[in-house]
């Protein structure tokens, strides 16, 4: 048997755990240690809400002035390309 | 629905190829479908509405200037995110005096990542707010964050990069994105813990 994973060490590994990208063997401690360990349990629970809910969010709309002048600001700088490629010897 | 939704994405190869010779209509596609991403990456990297904007238009002129200088070796919204993530830290540079974290500031590795608050939250906390209550929540959260934190926590868990596209468009390594994102996403949940827990819980709620 190994030993128990210390909080730290769980800490540590939170991230990898969250994202599927430890292997098997890691991901057994630290379900052991999740087991054992109330504190990193509600750890690992509201730190998956946290992702959870920031994913969820409400893209925002990109105000529409915003993107008006975006649009015109791209269409001259297109324009002012095709002039310069347009002129010989530029 | 436009046609500018990701539905639209596979056949984004074609529209580049007609972008790179200079079809108007093509590279216009390619801003609208993204426009509304690199804003609000923008914004939440400079957490200011000017910058955010000088951002996105910056963005687009410069893929539009090197648009001949992407092979497609990366995704191209990941292209413009590296743009867009560069130009923002330069925003933020600029603005340095009033803020106080320098971007290239070195990291420990957990020390500090001492937890205060351990509270049980309800099963599903956001439905206690209303949209706009939840929204301001979570951007006041992400907006307390150091910069060096927040554009990893944004890349990665709002806009959805990978690690290893995380790590490109900031120019560190996997590791610095992996520890700043430990770092951003315990910060955000002790910051969170404090609206979303579960009332009973607190002992000292009724005392």
């Amino acid at each position: 048997m190994t030993s128990l994973l210390t909080c730290k060490e769980f800490l540590q590994e939170l991230t990898d755990y969250l994202d599927a990208t430890v292997d098997a063997e890691l991901r057994l401690k630290l379900e052991r240690h999740i087991n054992e360990c109330p504190n990193c349990f509600v750890i690992l629970d509201t730190t998956q809400k946290t992702i959870k809910v920031y994913k969820g969010m409400q893209e925002k709309e990109i105000p529409a002035e915003v993107q008006a002048r975006l649009m015109k600001a791209v269409e001259r700088k297109m324009a002012a390309t095709r002039t310069a490629a347009g002129k010989p010897g530029v | 629905m436009p046609a500018t939704t990701e539905a639209g994405v596979f056949d984004e190869s074609g529209l580049l190829a007609k972008a790179r010779e200079g079809d108007v209509g093509a590279f216009t596609e390619l801003v609208n479908r993204y426009s509304r991403k690199i804003y609000r990456l923008a914004k939440h990297i400079t957490q200011n509405d000017t910058d955010a904007e000088d951002v996105l238009q910056e963005t687009f002129m410069k893929a539009f200037e090197h648009l001949g200088d992407f092979h497609g070796q990366s995704k191209f919204y990941t292209w413009i995110v590296r743009i867009a993530v560069n130009e923002s830290l330069m925003k933020l540079r600029k603005r340095k005096s009033d803020r106080t974290v320098p971007l290239d500031e070195p990291l420990d590795t957990g020390e500090d990542t001492v937890l205060r608050e351990i509270a049980v939250w309800d099963e599903n906390p956001e439905q206690q707010y209303s949209r706009e209550e939840l929204a301001k929540i979570l951007d006041e959260a992400v907006e307390s964050l150091k910069p060096t934190f927040r554009t990893v926590f944004v890349l990665r868990d709002i806009e959805e990069l990978s690690t290893e596209e995380t790590a490109q468009a900031l120019g560190i390594s996997v590791p610095a994105v992996k520890s700043r994102l430990l770092r951003a996403r315990l910060q955000l949940r002790e910051k969170l813990t404090r609206f979303f827990r579960r009332k009973g819980d607190d002992v000292f709620a009724y005392l």
